[in-house]
């Protein structure tokens, strides 16, 4: 569950820039949501305060129980390392790292190796349509399978919450239609939490509720809307 | 303002900050040109100054004599001197005998020249006294000293000097002055009075000539040289001065390479700052490109830059380099210190030449540095390169590396050359083949290297080894100045402990004495026969052997070498002399012994048996080579007999050198004491023990090479310095993948561990490389280079326990490079690292 409740953040400069204003909002366990506004509004700001990458200058922000105002950029680190998974516009795929090596990098990182991690490696690739891909380059994969690679990795060790970043944003059409079913089935199979921003009419309607953030706030949004996402 | 000036204005403010903003490694950079510049610079001054000052030193000397007859350092018979005097060719003839006065509390002789003073003056008018009374050159106690020689023996017109003259203390009247302002210390006498005072009746040194006009000079040389004893020679006085300037010059080619050697590492660093600002500028470039600037352009804008670099570390290096060359003339002369030339202080002479050459040098080092970064960033596709921290960004991808492996080899098969005009030519460029060879088969190395690591559970140093695996090429130029640096450090220290420890080895067999006395300095202060016997009966002595010390002209294009008549026992020679190899017994009825010093019989192809002839007294006297030696002290060579048989041949019983054994209840301290109250003793005789000596030859040995551990030390900085310049690029070009890992829960210490890790492996690749390559290398300079450079030998000495200690240091160091280089990179947030691809 992530519970957000008068979250304030202004990016410093010459001239101070407010992205969101006491904004709050909700997400219950296992839900899918889909973040869509329009660019600048502060989508990517939002993931990266639920992240523990960013402080909110204001209110408070609790993710799967944790309170981050509690928490020191250790600590942070440490509950991303452990409840949460990340799927990035560019995919961020270690090029000298194998595919299953890429994969396995979360659990590494929790010291889980052996017999049972390979397992679980093989059954994340396998599930993302990669089987038998895994001594291959990230150099020898499409921009899509790429991206599978980065929905495994971010799935791969079981986390609370997975948050995606425009998925499908480097992506043709047709490989983010298969993206963006892949990585809500993902989700949903292995029960977490998924937040996506995205521009995508497509990967929006794939989600169970669809937050619009403007700059008075977040709203629920119906898609169809003349100033629906593209 | 012009659409050009403009472009340009534009082009430089995008990409500009590209030096500017990395002052540190730029600052690096320049002085490392810088100091290749200032080297090379410094020695052509100092080597301009000493062969101006060697050749304006004969000039005076020489005056206007078109040619002179020389001989060995004991003299010829002066019946030569009418002979030549009387020929039909020669218009005057100037006879000369030179000697060396030793002066008590002076390293150096004074060099005394008796000349006739009325021929003197139409050939030597620097020879010709100023004397305020006009019968005091024909004077025997007057002497007029050059303004040189009595600045340095701080005289005055009436002081009285003593000098050791031969087996005699000798009182000389300073009468006046002797030639003009010159460098040259000397002084001149009645050549009457040398031959009485300094036990030289009947004998010259030296005749100038001048010939008649319209004299064939070539014909007339061959003519004389036929009708000369043996080991007289006619020539040109400037054959003098070259066969001089030839023994420094091995030296001074050295010095040159050290200076290219500089200039090399000085491109490296240029290479490892100009990589860096390019991977910060990396976008900037990519929009130019993506605007429409010419690949052209934007090399010619990179190499520029470098070359900047180059001038301001040219006029750097140039300043600085006549800087140094002044005070090292003032300090040390005109020979460094070496001991090669003799005289006062040289003044630094500038010509143009050689500062342009230098200076191009130095602006050439620093453009190769900067083509190949230009080259790449001229190469790389815009649109990859516009996302900032792409991963393509870096240097040093794995191309083709047979070039590296047919440099290696064709650098081996140079050892095998033999020297060039008496340089070790193709030694220097086998190093370098060899080098520069090593470095372009790095990755292939490298590759092969981490293949056997275990990849290790901690997750920084998996990613670590991987990160690495997958880039051997980048290993390579990160690693390529430290390569460099650690392999000349590794070959200079294995060279330096090889000679110092043969060096000591040699002193432990030439020192088999308690106590040595010499004469004076010079060669031609002696101990005559009484002063033997009163050294053999002093108290404490036990046993004393004794040495004549001279030297003979064989070539007089070549330095004169050194006869040491000595007393010696043929059957084993090597009680006394360090012999090299096998010496042998030479059979009844065959010539007589000899045992030539190595640098001797490396110059004439001697083996063990070959037959040589001396000229000795006049006279050629057959030698068979029955042990080669080793003799660090004479590097033109030194040819080593009985002294019964010099004796024999040439009537002089006199000796320079005394090596006494004491008596088992004697002290050392005591004899000299005994020695001291003795007549033997007079101006400049000194009495040493062999503990002494040995000491004092180590602390010069150690004095004249603490100059390379400075150069070594040098060059492990600038060897870090270029790798935290490649670690800080690479850094910067991965940064993307420092954000993802962050964002994957890698703590900021994981990733600085992780780049510590691929730092260490980088700095221990680097050094395992370097020690092996310094190890090559290090034969290279005792086996070809210092053998063809100085014609003599060494065993190899490994310094192990310096070699471990200073690597482990130098990875410790690259780690900490690494982890300074994380520093940078994880202090940018990982959001801003990963939406820096928008």
């Amino acid at each position: 569950m992530i519970e957000l409740h008068a979250l304030s953040r202004t990016y410093a400069g010459a001239v101070p820039r407010r992205v969101f204003d006491r904004l709050s909002m909700t997400v219950s366990r296992g839900e899918y949501v889909a973040l869509v506004g329009p660019s600048g509004v502060g989508k990517s700001t939002l993931l990266n305060l639920i992240a523990g990458l960013e402080r909110p200058d204001s209110g408070t922000l609790v993710v799967d129980g944790v309170d981050f105002a509690t928490c020191d950029d250790e600590a942070l680190t440490a509950l991303r390392r452990s409840r949460m998974g990340f799927v990035f516009q560019a995919f961020h795929v270690l090029p000298y790292l194998s595919v299953a090596a890429n994969v396995a990098l979360p659990l590494a990182l929790q010291q889980r190796h052996g017999a049972q991690a390979d397992a679980r490696v093989a059954a994340m690739l396998e599930s993302v349509g990669l089987a038998g891909r895994g001594d291959a380059r990230p150099a020898e994969l499409s921009g899509g399978e790429l991206q599978r690679v980065a929905i495994a990795r971010a799935l791969v060790h079981r986390p609370a919450i997975v948050l995606a970043d425009e998925p499908t944003g480097n992506l043709d059409p047709a490989a983010a239609r298969q993206v963006i079913a892949l990585l809500r089935d993902a989700v949903k199979r292995e029960g977490a939490t998924g937040i996506v921003a995205t521009h995508s009419r497509v990967a929006a309607a794939s989600a169970d509720r669809v937050l619009r953030l403007a700059a008075d706030g977040l709203h629920a949004h119906a898609l169809g809307g003349a100033d629906d996402v593209d | 303002m012009s659409r050009s000036s403009t472009a340009t204005t534009v082009v430089r403010a995008v990409t500009g900050g590209g030096v500017g903003r990395l002052r540190g490694r730029t600052l690096v950079a320049v002085v490392a040109i810088a100091s290749g510049v200032a080297l090379g610079y410094a020695v052509e001054l100092v080597n301009r100054a000493a062969i101006g000052e060697l050749v304006a030193g004969l000039a005076t000397l020489s005056g206007d004599a078109d040619l002179e007859v020389r001989g060995p350092r004991e003299g010829f018979d002066e019946r030569l001197y009418p002979a030549l005097a009387d020929d039909r060719d020669v218009a005057i003839a100037s006879p000369i005998v030179e000697v060396d006065a030793a002066i008590d509390g002076r390293s150096h002789a004074l060099q005394v020249l008796g000349v006739d003073v009325f021929r003197a003056a139409a050939i030597n008018p620097a020879l010709v006294a100023t004397a305020r009374d006009r019968l005091d050159p024909l004077r025997g106690d007057a002497m007029f000293v050059s303004p040189a020689a009595t600045a340095w023996l701080g005289v005055r017109d009436g002081d009285v000097l003593s000098v050791r003259a031969g087996a005699r203390e000798l009182r000389l009247r300073i009468a006046g002055s002797a030639g003009s302002a010159g460098a040259l210390r000397y002084g001149v006498m009645d050549i009457a009075a040398v031959q009485q005072q300094f036990d030289r009746l009947g004998r010259l040194t030296r005749i100038d000539l001048r010939l008649r006009p319209g004299v064939d000079r070539a014909r007339f040389i061959e003519r004389i040289q036929r009708s000369l004893p043996a080991g007289v020679a006619i020539a040109a006085p400037s054959t003098g001065a070259e066969a001089s300037s030839r023994l420094s010059r091995a030296y001074r080619a050295n010095l040159d390479v050290l200076a290219l050697v500089a200039l090399f590492t000085g491109s490296m660093l240029v290479f490892a700052t100009q990589a860096l600002s390019l991977t910060r500028r990396r976008p900037q470039f990519a929009l130019l490109r993506t605007l429409g600037l010419s690949r052209r352009r934007l090399v010619a804008l990179v190499v520029g830059e470098a070359a900047l670099l180059g001038v301001a570390g040219s006029a750097v290096g140039l300043v600085v380099g006549y800087g140094v060359a002044a005070y090292a003339l003032r300090h040390f002369g005109a020979d460094l210190g070496a001991g090669f030339f003799r005289g006062g202080t040289a003044e630094v002479i500038v010509e143009p030449l050689p500062a342009l050459v230098l200076a191009a040098l130095g602006i050439a080092a620093a453009v190769t540095g900067g083509a190949i970064p230009a080259r790449e960033a001229a190469r790389a596709a815009p649109a990859a390169a516009l996302k900032a921290g792409d991963p393509d960004a870096g240097w040093g991808e794995w191309h083709a590396h047979w070039p590296g492996v047919a440099a290696i080899v064709v650098g081996a098969f140079a050892t095998l050359l033999p020297p060039i005009d008496d340089l070790p030519i193709a030694g220097y460029v086998s190093i370098a083949l060899i080098l520069v060879g090593a470095i372009v088969v790095m990755p292939p190395i490298a590759h092969a290297l981490l293949r056997l690591l275990r990849v290790p559970r901690s997750v920084p140093a998996a990613l670590a080894i991987a990160h690495l695996r997958a880039n051997p090429g980048r290993i390579a130029v990160s690693a390529a100045a430290m390569i460099t640096s650690v392999s000349l450090m590794v070959s200079m220290a294995i060279m330096v402990a090889s000679f110092r420890q043969s060096f000591d080895d040699w002193l432990g067999v030439m020192l088999p004495a308690d106590l040595y006395l010499r004469a004076g300095t010079g060669d031609d202060a002696v101990f005559s026969a009484r002063q033997r016997g009163e050294i053999t009966g002093a108290p404490g002595v036990a046993r004393a052997e004794f040495m004549r010390v001279t030297s003979l002209l064989i070539d007089p294009a070549q330095p004169r070498v050194a006869l040491l008549a000595r007393d010696i026992d043929p059957r084993d020679p090597a009680a006394r002399l360090a012999i090299v190899g096998t010496a042998i017994r030479v059979p009844p009825g065959a010539a007589p012994p000899a045992w030539v010093s190595e640098a001797w019989a490396d110059r004439h192809a001697l083996a063990t048996g070959s037959v040589i002839t001396l000229p000795i007294a006049g006279r050629t006297m057959a030698f068979t080579v029955a042990g080669i030696w080793r003799d660090y002290a004479r590097q033109q060579g030194a040819i080593v007999i009985e002294r019964g048989r010099y004796v024999a041949a040439t009537g002089d019983d006199t000796v320079n050198q005394a090596a006494l054994w004491l008596a088992p209840d004697a002290h050392a301290a005591e004899v000299r004491r005994a020695l001291d109250a003795r007549p033997a003793q007079g101006p400049g005789v000194a009495a040493t023990t062999a503990g002494d000596l040995r000491r004092r030859s180590l602390a010069t040995f150690d004095r004249t090479f603490a100059v390379t551990y400075a150069l070594e030390a040098a060059a492990v900085a600038i060897g870090l310095v270029a790798l935290s310049a490649a670690l800080v690029a690479q850094t910067l070009a991965r940064r993307r993948e420092f954000g993802m890992l962050r964002h994957l829960g890698v703590t900021r210490r994981q990733v600085s561990a992780m780049l510590a890790c691929e730092a260490a492996l980088t700095g221990a690749i680097g050094v395992a490389t370097g020690l092996v390559l310094g190890f090559a290398i290090s034969l290279i300079l005792v086996h070809v280079v210092n053998r063809q450079s100085f014609h003599w030998g060494m065993e190899l000495h490994v310094p192990w326990a310096a070699l471990g200690l200073l690597s482990a240091v130098l990875i410790a160091a690259s780690a900490l490079t690494g982890f300074a280089a994380a520093r940078g990179a994880t202090r940018e947030d990982a959001v801003h690292a990963v939406r820096a691809d928008w």
